[in-house]
């Protein structure tokens, strides 16, 4: 349980934050460059390369923002589990609807 | 004799009258952790505030509001009969008159890029509280002030947050001007239905923020207030991890 404590307690420092600022801009900036590349966009890679950088971001900013990467593992659950069945859910609608 | 948890302070008699002798001894093991306020401290049998477990849980069940959005999206994606479509264009059958792609993904970005901004300075925001009782290093310069300041990067999460509005409401405002209203084809419903949801949030997270300033300029937040600077953080962060998912789904990729 201390240990837990200390762990709830440890947020990065401001360079940190500042890294994980400048890595999600570049990404963010990588997306949108990679929408205006017509034939990158006509190819089956751009489809799944969004998701990917859209997911890397979702999860740098909810381990280091939302620290969730170094809260206690109750924190953890109560996000990972509704996400999961939010994001199965997704899946299996778009599946039923014939949207995938 | 009074009851106390392991580091000497007394446990409020609400804990102990739960009864459970595992509930008291777990609870106080863990009191230790949160500072000198135990009259304020919600106790849980997990040894965390209620308040986190509560915001939690609440951003959880924002998952599941936000994947229906979405999945409503993404299921009518593509079918809408008439125009304007998000990423082609299209000429009306009767009037000829033609319609642009309607999406601007210049002027997403960049209100994506001031969300992004925003979550930084709410971080800052949080740890200039959490601080604010250490002094600061000898010869410290104006990066040290500047990052010591609450009131700073509050206001600058409220401005950053305020400024992605006013992009949602050009945004918003130019559609209805270009033809596409909530009520003119599957794209216009769903689309305004999900972002107006995001833009609400947003507002609600704007006024949250106001509160916590207006708190600050009153009486100064410090490192007891942590606690409810980092539950309104984390409801930001979320709104801002949801607008990640919302900008790749909806304006990056085509149909």
């Amino acid at each position: 349980m201390a240990h837990d404590s200390q762990a709830e307690h440890y947020h990065p420092s401001w360079k940190e934050y500042k890294w994980v600022a400048l890595i999600l801009t570049i990404i963010t900036i990588v997306e949108v460059w990679a929408y205006y590349i017509p034939s990158f966009v006509a190819s089956a890679a751009f489809v799944p390369a969004l998701l990917i950088m859209s997911a890397v971001k979702f999860a740098i900013v909810v381990m280091f923002y939302m620290h969730l990467k170094y809260d206690h593992k109750l924190f953890r659950a109560l996000f990972t589990g509704p996400l999961i069945i939010a994001t199965a859910t997704l899946l299996a609608l778009l599946a039923v609807m014939s949207a995938l | 004799m009074r009851a106390a948890d392991s580091a000497g302070r007394p446990i409020p008699s609400s804990v102990l009258s739960l009864g459970a002798q595992p509930l008291v001894s777990a609870t106080a093991h863990a009191a230790p952790a949160h500072g000198s306020h135990e009259e304020h401290h919600h106790y849980t049998t997990t040894g965390l505030d209620s308040r986190k477990i509560a915001v939690w849980a609440f951003i959880g069940s924002e998952c599941m509001l936000f994947a229906s959005l979405i999945s409503t999206y993404l299921i009518y994606k593509g079918r809408s009969i008439v125009g304007p479509f998000p990423h082609t264009s299209w000429t009306h059958p009767q009037t000829g008159q033609v319609f642009k792609p309607i999406l601007n993904i210049p002027v997403t970005s960049a209100s994506t890029f001031v969300l992004l901004m925003s979550s930084l300075a709410m971080v800052l925001a949080l740890s200039a509280v959490e601080n604010k009782d250490k002094p600061l290093p000898a010869g410290a310069g104006l990066g040290d002030r500047m990052l010591a300041s609450s009131k700073l990067w509050l206001w600058a999460t409220c401005l950053l947050g305020a400024g992605f509005l006013a992009f949602q409401a050009y945004e918003f405002t130019s559609f209805v001007h270009e033809g596409l209203t909530i009520k003119t084809n599957l794209f216009g419903s769903t689309f305004f239905t999900l972002t107006g949801f995001h833009g609400a949030h947003v507002t609600a997270g704007v006024i949250w923020l106001g509160t916590l300033l207006a708190i600050d300029y009153q009486r100064g937040l410090g490192p007891k207030d942590a606690l409810n600077v980092d539950i309104a953080a984390l409801y930001w962060h979320f709104v801002d991890v949801v607008w990640i998912a919302i900008f790749t789904l909806l304006y990056l990729i085509p149909d």
